[in-house]
């Protein structure tokens, strides 16, 4: 796929949405996309699979049915292309491919084609994948991954791929921001933006990014509101993912450090720095949600497992992160009308500095870059990368206060 | 005719100058860095309020946010360990007319281009003073370094991985100017009255230690210190008036005779 540069005197794009309203019950399916999964409701009773979701079972008319993890595998009975539609949303998008798909575990479903799925007999893996008004849809894809299977015109409209997309990386000096800027370089990112802060501090293996030839640095600093202007001003209208890593981190509950100083400082940066990248990028990101195949798709939050239930010994910081989720819930609304989808990030502790005396596991910043950069392109909404965070969000879908207690104690 | 008349006639006729001792505080400019697990010391930032908008129609207004020693700043004695214990230690108890006082301008701008770990000695106050005049007693001396014209944040705060590479005084030096000189505090361009690696000296930074165990003043960040004649300037330095302050960002000027 070769893309064109956009001819400036044609009207950019304003973006549409494909059709968004679902029933309470069928936003199972998406809640279960958000997080990468393909889950159908499965009876409780007599175990039938369950397309389109229902309130009984098509079976045996139980109300005991569960969202569970299906098997993907299934096999296209048909497929056509769709030349014509009254929907804004697609009638753009022509031609489009559908397919009619039934899965090994029951159901028989329309799902959205894959260009290199071949025509009807054909075997095929079923995912369900938030579309651009965040909710779940079906999507087939060839029975074995490709390397450039990412670039399906029709899949790119699901997910929120890096490659030869701009990024803003908000701060490339910690070890996570190096890996970032060299996972985002390895998956094809056209042109990465590096923020950095206290241009005087010099931290190891930052001065190499710059040899990248896709990166740019750029003097970032999220506690100061000038500053993120200018930058918006600058670059805004070009940064098609935008990657909110920058945080402050310091070790402390309430009862071991005095005062708010320490508490204020990490909410400058974790929760007002989120408020001003916002205030000032997502106007510009919300006016290109649909300029071409590379339109503004993404914004990506750092934020920690701790978001969810506090970690005392690194209380302030959690108090922090829970602020910056908030904030992202409000971010992710405002910015679904353009079709940009917002992607929260809850890795557990990860290898670094502040986190010396938390004891292993923990996660390398380099695996949390690459989750990243996966869950971009499989384009996921909330993302819990690695075993740990994936142990704990478990329990705290299982039982809040049970995760809880088991931080603190 | 009257000292302040005399004054007056001589400052409106241009015979004297006032000279901008002050750096413009902007969340540019670099503040104190200390290791990150201690206490930080905010830099300047700033928020508009509201700029003839909705927020507020026909007016324009900010908030700002900084610490006591950001931007060019005085540090009163209390800032010490060894000065908190002095009567009349504080921003808001330092007798207003400690606020005005003249100035003895070292050149060390020499020096300090060929090494940013210049140390200003006993000997080289010695020297200047052969040259010049004897420190007279409640003068600010000020050391210029020709700091303030690195206008980039990593030249001025000049780090490596040994820390911070700024011009200041020796231990031998500070003594001699409180216990034989009586001066009124000391200035410098940098941040920090004392040197970048005043740390490794004993006692540890010693301007600090004992200009305000003496109950002595520091100014930092000054700059156009190059404008001022090596005798005869008078400095205007009135922190803000916060209760108990260490310190406080300010505006620093001087006052100079001739055309």
């Amino acid at each position: 796929m070769i893309l064109k540069k956009k001819n400036p005197i044609l009207r950019t794009r304003l973006p549409t949405l494909p059709p968004a309203a679902r029933s309470r019950v069928a936003l199972g399916l998406t809640a279960a996309a958000a997080l990468g999964r393909f889950e159908l409701q499965q009876c409780s009773d007599c175990g039938t699979v369950q397309y389109p979701p229902r309130e009984a079972c098509q079976h045996c008319l139980s109300i005991r049915l569960k969202w569970k993890e299906q098997p993907r595998q299934g096999e296209l009975l048909a497929a056509t292309v769709l030349h014509h539609s009254n929907d804004l949303f697609f009638r753009e998008r022509l031609p489009w491919r559908l397919g009619l798909v039934k899965l090994e575990c029951g159901p028989t479903l329309v799902a959205h084609l894959h260009a290199d799925v071949p025509d009807a007999p054909a075997r095929l893996r079923v995912a369900a994948r938030l579309d651009r008004a965040g909710q779940a849809v079906l999507v087939g894809l060839p029975d074995k991954e490709n390397v450039n299977m990412a670039e399906d015109r029709q899949l790119r409209e699901f997910s929120c791929d890096p490659k030869r997309r701009k990024v803003l990386v908000t701060d490339g000096k910690s070890a996570l921001g190096q890996a970032l800027v060299r996972a985002l370089a390895a998956a094809g990112a056209e042109l990465i933006w590096v923020g950095h802060a206290e241009p005087w501090k010099r931290l190891p293996g930052f001065a190499e990014l710059e040899r990248l030839p896709q990166v740019t640095l750029v003097p970032l600093d999220l506690t100061d509101s000038k500053n993120v202007r200018e930058l918006a001003a600058e670059i805004g209208a070009k940064v098609d993912i935008l990657l909110s890593n920058a945080e402050l981190h310091r070790a402390f509950g309430i009862a071991n450090r005095q005062g708010v100083e320490t508490a204020r400082a990490e909410m400058d940066v974790n929760y007002f720095g989120l408020l001003r990248l916002a205030q000032e990028f997502a106007p510009a990101m919300r006016a290109r949600g649909a300029d071409g195949l590379a339109s503004a798709v993404a914004w990506v939050n750092v934020l920690s497992i701790y978001a969810l239930a506090n970690f005392p010994p690194h209380g302030t910081y959690s108090a922090s992160k829970a602020a910056a989720h908030s904030l992202a819930q409000c971010l992710r609304a405002e910015m679904r009308p353009a079709g940009v989808r917002v992607v929260n990030v809850f890795p557990g502790p990860i290898d670094e500095d502040w986190n010396q005396l938390v004891a292993p596991p923990k996660l390398a910043p380099a695996a949390l870059a690459q989750a990243i950069v996966k869950g971009l392109g499989e384009g996921v909404e909330d993302l819990y990368p690695g075993e740990l965070a994936q142990e704990w969000l478990e329990r705290w879908r299982d039982n809040p206060k049970a995760l809880e207690k088991e931080l603190s104690s | 005719m009257s000292a302040l008349a005399s004054f007056i006639q001589a400052f409106s006729s241009g015979k004297i100058r006032v000279v901008d001792l002050t750096q413009t505080l902007s969340p540019e400019f670099p503040q104190i860095t200390l290791p990150p697990e201690m206490g930080q010391a905010w830099p300047f930032r700033i928020e508009e309020a509201s700029r003839y908008d909705e927020r507020g129609p026909a007016w324009y207004w900010n908030n700002f946010s900084c610490g006591e020693h950001t931007g060019t700043h005085f540090d009163a004695p209390i800032h010490w360990i060894s000065g908190k214990d002095l009567p009349a230690n504080a921003t808001d108890s330092i007798p207003p007319q400690r606020f005005i006082g003249p100035a003895c301008v070292i050149d060390c701008s020499r020096e300090s281009a060929s090494n940013p770990d210049f140390l200003l000695t006993k000997d080289k106050i010695l020297s200047w003073e052969k040259m010049h005049d004897r420190i007279a007693p409640r003068s600010w001396v000020l050391m210029r370094t020709d700091w303030s014209r690195r206008t980039s944040a990593v030249d001025y705060q000049n780090f490596d991985d040994t820390g911070q590479h700024t011009p200041g005084p020796d231990v031998e030096a500070v003594k001699f100017l409180v216990q034989e000189r009586d001066v009124l505090g000391f200035g410098t361009e940098s941040i920090g009255t004392d040197a970048g690696q005043a740390q490794h000296l004993r006692p540890p930074y010693p301007c600090h230690y004992f200009m305000h165990g003496a109950g002595r003043y520091g100014l930092q960040c000054l700059t156009n210190l190059d404008q001022l004649p090596p005798t005869g300037a008078v400095v205007i330095a009135a922190p803000l008036k916060i209760r108990n302050g260490s310190g406080s960002p300010l505006r620093a000027i001087a006052l100079v005779e001739g055309a």
